[in-house]
């Protein structure tokens, strides 16, 4: 039912005119103003600046000027950085995004098999490395190339190793590091979701399905659990690819901005290279909007390929 | 009912080998097998890896209480040791000596937090919640096409964004000021949606008897709709929280008297092995405030987060 249950005596029978429409679900549209106007101005507004944007040579001085497709041209053929850069940014996709998505369901599905009390803690320790904030700093520690590092002081102990190893300044252990430093990271509002979604597939599936010849728990997984839970399945995929995209922080608090020899590069830090260190705006948004591209274009096909899942 | 009862065999009345024979024979469910198709094996396997990364996951966190415990001789040992030896808060007296000497007292950053957070925080309830509730249960012309554009906006992350909203955040004139970092973070996509996905969960009937009584909308948002959603609103508050915690608002504001806490601890941080001790204690900080809230509030959360899936 409508909220507004006098419709206009001309309404009927012609189409309501687009004053008609603003003035019958009145209530409705200044419940959302408030929210859509900001969002407009925050997030619709950015997206479409930064594709105009794009298309010119823009260093916040001086007024933009257009040179069509020359920041795109540049960014894909000459800029070697960019390159590595977006080779980095889609090796963390294709490595963190499934394993993070895969470790997220596997350990909510472990933890839903414990009581209350377990659970609560098991869900804080894997929950908590992603919301304290900058506290991955600590990881600074860990691996510092100096014997007092605690992963060269560890391995140093156990013969394992001669000599410490400069983890973040070796171009060969940058990448591995960050991406294992990314997924303890990485166990976020998808996991909650995950958690939250297997509490809720009712137990007489469970019990119906063993009737059925429903023999292990593998089977019970993919039969009963997966189907039941499709739609916390698709937002834990939007939530972790959007994430594995995102890298920045990190690799710029360990290996730093540049890494050596690039190795630690990602879209997002060579973006803030150009918005931030260069102000080459222009340059910037090409990049931008090539990453809009990537996340949104990479979450609607995952998207297509989750619906399929059980059909 | 005592009558039937007494008809029947209780199977715990029958003497202890009787009730084995039954068991064994299936005749009657097992004690153990309180879960269907959970094998020993199986269970072994899973809580293995579990228990193993259950230890990665938690190592660096153990590390962070207690590096915030040991003495500067202590953190600077070698061979390092992740377990403190000898317990201390010297660590945080430090830390609270070097505050009491910044140039701008710590008492304003802390306001500062407190105010950009805590606006942020009710100031996003409010808007989205407004937001969500006509989305959830009014139909209107357009808000398919609304829906969708804060879901898309949760496919991509705030660095595509970053560079015109500092120019928009700019042109409003709102640079330097609280508002530039809380109005951005009002229109956070995920907030709607949540608080969409579990306004969608309310009985219609809720809202219609509020309706003959003669309640307008407003009334029943506020009155009917918000009173039966609070989990919601504490999940997008703790979320919020997270997203404003971090932030050392270092982008947009430009007066020291301005900056949250984030700022002046990451200076703290930033200050090398003189200051290890201290920089120690401030992890430790950042780490267990928003552990902290999560804790308190997870119920609530983890009941918002039921209603998060998404519809293809």
């Amino acid at each position: 039912m409508s909220v507004m249950t006098n419709p206009s005596a001309a309404g009927k029978y012609r189409r309501p005119s687009l004053w008609a429409t603003l003035k019958k679900h009145q209530a409705s549209y200044l419940m959302v103003a408030p929210y859509y106007i900001l969002f407009f101005f925050f997030t619709v507004l950015p997206v479409l600046m930064s594709v105009v944007v794009s298309f010119t040579n823009w260093n916040m001085l001086e007024l933009p000027k257009f040179v069509g497709w020359s920041n795109y041209t540049k960014l894909l053929i000459e800029d070697d950085i960019f390159m590595t850069s977006l080779k980095n940014t889609l090796i963390f996709a294709v490595v963190t995004g499934p394993v993070s998505y895969l470790l997220c369901l596997l350990f909510a599905w472990i933890i839903n098999e414990f009581n209350r009390g377990l659970r609560t803690v098991l869900t804080l320790i894997f929950y908590a490395p992603s919301i304290c904030g900058n506290a991955y700093m600590v990881w600074n520690l860990i691996l510092t190339g100096d014997r007092y590092g605690y992963l060269n002081g560890i391995l140093l102990k156990l013969d394992i190793i001669n000599e410490p190893i400069l983890w973040m300044q070796t171009e060969a252990y940058i990448l591995p590091v960050l991406i294992i430093v990314q997924l303890w990271l990485s166990l976020g509002t998808g996991f909650l979701s995950f958690i939250a979604g297997l509490q809720t597939v009712d137990k007489s599936m469970y019990e119906a399905a063993a009737i059925d010849g429903i023999k292990n728990r593998w089977q019970e997984l993919w039969f009963v659990t997966l189907p039941a839970m499709k739609p916390q399945l698709m937002f834990g995929a939007v939530m972790q690819i959007t994430q594995s995209f995102a890298v920045a922080d990190i690799s710029i608090a360990l290996a730093g901005n540049p890494s050596v020899n690039y190795a630690g590069a990602t879209v997002v830090t060579h973006l803030l290279d150009y918005g931030s260190t260069r102000l080459d705006m222009g340059y910037a948004s090409a990049i931008a909007t090539i990453l809009f591209l990537l996340m949104v274009g990479t979450n609607k096909v995952i998207q297509k390929l989750l619906g399929r899942v059980g059909e | 009912m005592s009558e039937i009862v007494k008809g029947q065999v209780q199977i715990k009345d029958l003497p202890p080998h009787l009730q084995r024979k039954l068991r064994r024979q299936k005749i009657v469910p097992s004690l153990k097998s309180k879960k269907l198709n959970r094998s020993v094996a199986g269970n072994a396997l899973l809580f293995t890896i579990m228990g193993i990364c259950a230890v990665f996951m938690v190592l660096p966190l153990v590390m962070i209480v207690n590096n915030a415990l040991k003495p500067l001789d202590e953190l600077f040992q070698y061979p390092p040791k992740i377990f403190v030896r000898n317990p201390h808060l010297e660590n945080f007296t430090d830390l609270f000596v070097l505050m009491n000497t910044s140039w701008v007292p710590f008492s304003r950053y802390l306001m500062n937090t407190v105010i950009i957070t805590g606006l942020g925080m009710v100031g996003h309830v409010i808007i989205a919640s407004l937001a969500a509730y006509p989305l959830a249960k009014h139909r209107f012309p357009g808000m398919g096409v609304l829906f969708g554009m804060a879901v898309l906006s949760m496919m991509f992350s705030w660095q595509v964004t970053q560079i015109p909203q500092y120019a928009i955040i700019s042109w409003l004139g709102i640079n330097n000021t609280y508002w530039a970092l809380v109005l951005p973070a009002f229109s956070f996509g995920m907030g709607l949606y949540l608080m969409k996905q579990f306004m969608e969960q309310l009985p219609d009937s809720l809202m219609e008897s509020a309706r003959i009584q003669g309640a307008n909308e407003w009334q029943i948002f506020w009155k009917i709709v918000m009173p039966n959603v609070k989990p919601a609103w504490l999940t997008l508050a703790i979320f919020q929280f997270q997203q404003m915690w971090g932030n050392t608002g270092s982008l947009f504001l430009r007066d020291e008297q301005l900056k949250p806490m984030q700022f002046a601890l990451q200076q703290i941080t930033a200050g090398g092995a003189a200051r290890a001790g201290a920089a120690a204690a401030v992890t430790f900080i950042i780490a267990a405030v928003p552990i902290t809230f999560f804790l308190i509030c997870q119920s609530s959360i983890l009941e918002t987060m039921t209603t998060s899936g998404m519809k293809e």
